[in-house]
């Protein structure tokens, strides 16, 4: 215990280091985006225009603060289209206050990163993990080239598609360094979007990571705009669950404990030493060279790429130790399970955060603001509702299928989880009939699957072609334990719903789709051959059809037994029942019954065989193609052969033509020969 | 009628005879052609002759004044023979009427000959089709019609061009039905086999190869067929558990069971081992059974007797051993091709106390498994090690010599084994009737000399490819009961030594000699005088034996086998033999380059049982192969390189013999011959194989020939 207390109190240290550097670079580079005569990159959210292209709409828009189209037109970095109706561009303070008040604009939003955190690969120096916190959602990636993390950040307009996601938690790494140009932010986004993971977040995360994203949640959280925070508090309830669950696992934590590597934290240490003195040196250089304002910017940017990287090293070094001291520090803080109770999380982690780090009591107030705004929740509902219902448009009601995993058990039968061991999600309605939950984020085309998107964006250039951007996102988190994650049905008093009684949680996603479909929408597809069953669910349908009709196994008291192992128990059970064979089986033997003309059928009948070859092996299938051609049509040529066969005592009139001279020579050859050999 | 009395008490009394003879055609060009038994008392009636039957009245009025139950009699005793009876029922009108009446089983050689068959021997009971290579649906309906009340049994193994509705105008027409081998209809579906399932008397049933019958069939016939005692299910691949098990669940009277190659588990071995009468089951090559499931089986029965297990490839000796703790009462195991024959596997026969017979071929044996065996089985019957490796002087006399009454015993191509091993098995096996010992190169002249002096019961003997001598020849002269001599590859034999045979071996019927290169026409002589019952003879290779060897065994009129593959045979000693053996059914004369069409046309005049011929290299032109066509029961014909046949010759001998069921042919001639004649002959039934060997006129020296099988087995 003495090694694991060493080890508490120096993650305490550098925690709180850690912490307070992070926190102070940050709030000074917020400041500096919001000084009031510089331009910054702002996203503009403005109402989708009815009548006219969005592009248009939004140089219109934004001509009226600029003055000219021109001046319109350079200024906008991007056009949000598909997903949700906005722009970004460069736009002083003033700019921005003139355009929030021009018709159309929702809400002006600063372009901007709010959180970040490295991975435990630290040592490497490549890779770090970013956590960043967007108008809607929780993301998580990973770049691999530091330097351009800044850029990354700057260009993560990831609301402009995160929006569409109302609430969907995703998670995404990002395993190829990016160009450090305007391009490399829409490249990224399609990154981003392939390797979106929906419905499942952070699970691909290992739990370092995870627990650090809600750390750095709480952390950061107090420095973002108004504009922001009144944002995130809409979505406040998506974030408590999630909070909820990387604050929670304890079992994961245990097996990071035995993973620490003093030696490792020691390099990256030094390995942080020595980038920080980098960042020194470019720090001096700046004071030495003071006035040239747009090498300063330049300057600026780099020095922020640096510290920003600097802040990764540190918390994923940081990370390797905090899950155990969270561990102990969590043993007293009370389980929250029930949905009312979720509300006070997001304070109950703050204050937990206030007893972790007393450094940052001097910033209670900022935490009591920002537990204002995530109670304030009521606003927020608001919006959810209009995003909800954009998806809703935009979906066309094409259910999803997944042949991947056909999992008809949807609950949790069998498995008896007491209520509170697990973390209880719900998707909201329109998620779950979505039909498609991969986006393209160059085209805004919609995927059913990860891989159909990855290999979509092979056509958006060379740069998609790569093996590695092309592989599937691993998943990294296979060897721990997850979190054990149930769901909760929408639909208020289903016994799936997590209102009702006797709830019984829903085991995966596509449980919660299935089960939603099938219990609580209509029936819409109809067997194409029994035209009575309907199905809500494709996939069942296509397990009916595979059944449906011929292929039952029929005893011949008339009984019909979808499965052949269950018309053998009934025919063993009782006597006098027999399987009943196919009639259609007996018609075409039958055929050839009536086909058989001597015993020159032969050939033929075995030519039958030789159809039903398949008969033996695979019954649906012969089945299938027995339903689709009628019996006796498909024989008719079967009969034709048979007649000609039939006419044999004509056709060796030809060969008669050939055989005939050695029958002649062989009447004259045995008179010639006999008397021969009676002489010898 | 004090005749027929007097004649019927001799009949009676004759229960001693292994044959009675009717010599009926003593004005035909063979004065004696069915005489064939030199200690049965011969019955002579007379002046079969048409003509002479007709002038005399009084004499076939004495015929007619024979009763019924004397010419059952006689028939009776006539069962051995076909051509008996044939001869029999052809004396008179009375006597064929009774023939008629009296057979029970036919065999008839085309499909075409069954109405008239059938009209004429009305109370026949078992039909065998197998020579027939296309039955049609018609001709089992009028099977059907015919013999309603009693068939019992009938045989389509071989024969194709059957529906379902043939099989069900049987099955529910003969009432009496009670066997069905139903084999290689690899075309029949589970309709054929719902048909089946009407025969409600069925007892036995053989559904091997029958490919497309799945458990819906089986399911029909376990239903229907109630009375089962033998099912064979041999590669019937669209039969699962649940088939299997729906048949151990409504056969209750199982006693032979055969689901080899089947794709079964081990899911249905508990239904099949709760049979309460099953004694003989075989799973060979039921690759789905492995160890685990074998010993997840709990069922135990009492009752089985024979289990072959053998080609059980994820069978080791741990599941074999929970299968053997089941089966207390087995006797008879056959476990060929199975991986290794250890210390474990043979301690677990311990239980056995019934063993008799173990049947071990190609399996890895230990010299201390070996030992094991012996001390676990109480008193084998039967060993055969075939193949084995493994196999030395030591394990094999520790076996030998703790199991005494061991009747047979194969040790095949055990090459290890010694005059050590040939002592103790001779002194300690003095029962043993069966010793197969092929390519045991190690035995020498003092392990034969043992053989022949200690072995006296002898009757079947396998010295192929031995080091055997003329001194080692006489030794086993001495073993009076051999019936069966194969000596072949035996190059230091000589005449001397055949002679030695030929007095000591009276009861010889197959001997092969192999490219035993040293045996002239003296040592055939010997045979032919010495060996009178003689049936089967292998010459081939034997290239100083000529025409006066074949005039010689012209006079064993019971052979039915020659093989005189390049023997310096002509025309006229084919045309000896022909004359003598009737009974001959096979003939290999391939590379006999002298036999031309002369020696064609006495063949097809007399030899008129012939059904199997090899031709290849013969003198033979389409004059001496179309006589062949009227041979009737001509059915596997191989013709290779006859440098006189055309392709119309051999389209015309096609079309002729009605009765071929399979011809090889060389490949060249396959487009020659007219297409529709080919579709004609093969909707008869005939198979066509096109083979592309070179031409090769020399024959390769033996010795040659025997180092290169050699290098090649190395």
């Amino acid at each position: 215990m003495s090694s694991g207390s060493s080890r508490l109190s120096i993650s305490a240290v550098v925690i709180s280091s850690l912490l307070f550097v992070s926190l102070s670079i940050l709030s000074s580079m917020a400041e500096a985006t919001t000084k009031p005569d510089e331009a910054a990159v702002q996203i503009v959210y403005v109402e989708r225009p009815e009548a006219e292209e969005p592009e248009a709409f939004h140089i219109r828009t934004l001509a009226a603060v600029l003055g000219s189209e021109e001046a319109a037109k350079d200024a906008v970095i991007y056009h949000y289209k598909h997903a949700s109706s906005g722009f970004s561009a460069k736009l002083t303070q003033s700019q921005v206050e003139q355009l929030s008040r021009q018709p159309g604009v929702l809400q002006v939003v600063p372009s901007r990163t709010y959180s970040l955190h490295g991975s435990r690969t630290g040592t490497s120096g490549v890779m770090g993990l970013f956590y960043g916190r967007s108008l809607s959602s929780d993301l998580m990636f990973c770049v691999k080239n530091s330097e351009t993390a800044n850029r990354l950040l700057e260009d993560l307009v990831l609301e402009k598609w995160f929006s569409t996601d109302s609430g969907a938690k995703m998670d995404f790494k990002l395993r190829r360094p990016l160009e450090a140009s305007s391009n490399a932010s829409s490249s990224m986004m399609s990154e981003i979007s392939r390797n979106l993971k929906p419905g499942l977040p952070f699970i691909q995360c290992d739990s370092t990571n995870i627990c650090y994203g809600a750390r750095q949640e709480q952390s950061f959280s107090e420095f973002p705009p108004p504009q922001v925070i009144q944002s995130r508090g809409l979505y406040a309830r998506e974030q408590k669950t999630e909070t909820k669950s990387q604050l929670e696992p304890s079992s994961a934590v245990n097996d990071l404990v035995m993973d620490w590597n003093p030696r490792l934290m020691l390099s990256n240490l030094s390995f942080l030493e020595q980038k920080i003195h980098q960042v020194q040196d470019i720090v001096r250089s700046i004071i030495s060279q003071e006035g040239r304002a747009n090498e300063l910017a330049a300057q600026q940017q780099l020095v922020t790429a640096d510290l920003t990287y600097i802040i990764i090293q540190l918390i994923s070094t940081a990370g390797t130790l905090l899950p155990n001291i969270k561990n102990a520090l969590l043993s007293a803080t009370p389980p929250v399970g029930q949905p009312g109770v979720m509300a006070n999380l997001p304070v109950n982690a703050s204050q937990k955060q206030h007893e972790v780090l007393p450094m940052e009591l001097a910033k209670a107030s900022e935490y009591d603001e920002l537990i204002k705004d995530l109670n304030s929740g009521g606003e927020g509902d608001e919006l959810i509702k209009c995003l909800n219902n954009s998806v809703a448009e935009v979906s066309e009601s094409i259910p999803i299928e997944d042949h991947d995993i056909k999992d008809y058990d949807d609950g949790l039968d069998g498995e008896n989880l007491p209520p509170g061991s697990y973390e209880v999600l719900q998707l909201e309605k329109e998620e779950i009939l979505a039909p498609h939950t991969h986006f393209c984020l160059i085209c805004g085309k919609g995927f059913k699957r990860d891989a159909n998107l990855r290999m979509h964006m092979r056509g958006h250039g060379d740069e998609y072609k790569t093996p590695a951007a092309l592989a599937k996102p691993s998943k990294e988190a296979s060897s721990e334990p997850a979190i054990i994650r149930r769901y909760s049905c929408p639909f208020v008093g289903c016994k799936r719903n997590k209102e009702h009684k006797k709830f019984q949680p829903l085991k995966t996603i596509l449980c919660v789709k299935n089960h939603y479909k099938r219990s609580h929408c209509d029936k819409s597809y109809t067997c194409s051959r029994c035209k009575t069953k309907k199905f809500s669910v494709i996939a069942d349908l296509k397990t009916h059809e595979k059944h449906c009709g011929r292929d039952k196994w029929i005893c011949s008291c008339g009984t019909t037994f979808s499965r052949k192992d269950k018309l053998f128990g009934h025919v063993a059970l009782f006597q006098g029942h027999a399987p009943a064979i196919h009639m259609d089986d007996a018609k075409v033997s039958g055929t050839s019954d009536h086909a058989q003309v001597g015993e020159t059928t032969n050939g033929m009948v075995a030519n039958m065989g030789y159809n039903f070859s398949g008969n033996a092996s695979d019954d649906a299938q012969s089945l299938d193609i027995k339903d689709v051609d009628d019996g006796q049509g498909y024989f008719s040529p079967m009969n034709f052969d048979a007649c000609n066969f039939g006419g044999l005592d004509e056709f060796p009139r030809s060969a008669y033509d050939v055989s005939e001279s050695p029958f002649s020579f062989l009447s004259t050859g045995t008179c010639s020969f006999i008397p021969r050999n009676s002489e010898n | 009628m004090v005749k027929s009395r007097d004649l019927c008490r001799g009949i009676d009394r004759s229960d001693g005879f292994a044959t009675l003879t009717l010599d009926l055609f003593s004005g035909s060009p063979n004065p004696n052609p069915c005489s064939y038994s030199r200690s049965a008392k011969r019955v002579r009636v007379s002046c079969a002759s048409p003509a002479a039957a007709a002038a005399g009245e009084n004499r076939s009025n004495l015929f007619d004044s024979l009763s019924e139950e004397v010419l059952f009699l006689i028939l009776d005793r006539l069962e051995s023979d076909p051509l008996d009876k044939k001869s029999f029922s052809l004396v008179c009108r009375s006597f064929y009427a009774a023939e008629s009446r009296h057979r029970r089983a036919l065999t008839p050689l085309r499909s075409g000959l069954l109405p008239a068959a059938l009209a004429r021997y009305p109370s026949v009971s078992r039909l065998d089709l197998s020579l027939c290579p296309s039955v049609t649906d018609a001709a089992l309906a009028s099977v059907g019609g015919a013999l309603r009340s009693s068939l019992r049994s009938i045989n389509l193994s071989r024969s194709r061009g059957f529906s379902y509705a043939g099989i069900e105008s049987i099955a529910v027409n003969c009432a009496a039905l009670v066997e069905i081998n139903l084999s290689n209809a690899t075309d029949l579906s589970d309709a054929a086999a719902a048909a089946i399932g009407r025969a409600r008397n069925l007892e036995k049933l053989w559904l091997a190869r029958c490919k497309m019958v799945t458990d819906m069939g089986i399911g029909c016939i376990a239903v229907g067929c109630q009375k089962l005692r033998l099912l064979c299910l041999k590669w019937c691949l669209g039969i699962s558990d649940l088939g299997v098990g729906l048949v151990a669940v409504k056969c209750k009277r199982l006693r032979s069971l055969d689901l080899s190659f089947v794709p079964i588990t081990e899911k249905c071995l508990p239904a099949v081992l709760q049979l309460p009468h099953l004694e003989d089951l075989a799973l060979v090559g039921c690759l789905s059974i492995d160890d685990e499931g074998l010993m997840s089986v709990k069922q135990e029965s009492k009752s089985l007797q024979v289990l072959d297990m053998s080609n059980c490839q994820h069978v080791n000796h741990t599941g074999f051993s929970s299968m053997l703790s089941k089966t207390p009462g087995l006797c008879q195991i056959s476990l060929a091709y199975y991986c290794k024959v250890t210390h474990s596997l043979a301690s677990s026969l311990q239980k056995l106390c019934n063993l008799q017979s173990i049947k071990l071929d190609g399996c890895e044996v230990t010299t201390s498994g070996l030992k094991t065996m012996a001390n676990s089985c109480r008193s084998l019957g039967e060993l055969s090690l075939s193949k084995c490796s493994g196999v030395t002087d030591e394990g094999l006399s520790f076996i030998v010599t703790k199991h005494k009454g061991l009747g047979k015993l194969d040790v095949t191509c055990c090459r290890n084994i010694t005059d050590l091993s040939l002592a103790s098995i001779t002194s300690s096996c003095t029962s043993l009737a069966n010793l197969s010992m092929e390519s045991c190169i190690l035995v020498s002249r003092e392990g034969f000399r043992l053989i022949g002096q200690r072995c006296h019961l002898l009757e079947e003997l396998d010295l192929t490819d031995n080091d055997l001598d003329d001194e080692g020849l006489r030794a086993i002269s001495g073993c009076h009961n051999l019936c069966v001599l194969k000596i072949g590859i035996c190059l230091k034999i000589s005449d001397e030594g055949l002679i030695h045979v030929a007095k000591g071996c009276p009861n010889l019927q197959e001997l092969d000699l192999y490219r035993s290169v040293g045996i002239t026409d003296i040592g055939v002589m010997a045979i032919a005088r010495g060996c009178p019952l003689l049936q089967i003879i292998n010459l081939s290779y034997c290239t100083e034996v000529t025409d006066h060897s074949l005039r010689s065994l012209s006079k064993c009129s019971n052979l039915n086998t020659l093989e005189i593959r390049g023997c310096q045979v002509s025309s006229s000693g084919l045309a000896i033999i022909a004359v003598g053996c009737r009974k001959l059914t096979k003939l290999d004369i391939k590379k006999c380059y002298y036999v031309d069409d002369a020696g064609m046309l006495l063949l097809a005049r007399f030899s008129q049982n012939l059904r199997q011929i090899n031709l290849s290299y013969c003198s033979v032109t389409d004059v001496g192969l179309l006589a062949l066509a009227s041979v009737s029961c001509l059915q596997n014909m191989t013709i290779l390189h006859s440098g006189g046949l055309t392709s119309n010759g051999l389209a015309a001998i096609l079309v002729a013999c009605g009765g071929l069921t399979k011809v090889k042919l060389h490949s060249s001639f396959k487009p020659l011959i007219p297409k529709p004649i080919l579709e004609h002959v093969e909707a008869r039934g005939c198979v066509f194989q096109w083979r592309d060997k070179p031409f090769q006129v020399e024959l390769e020296p033996s010795e040659v020939w025997k180092q290169q099988s050699q290098e090649m087995h190395v």
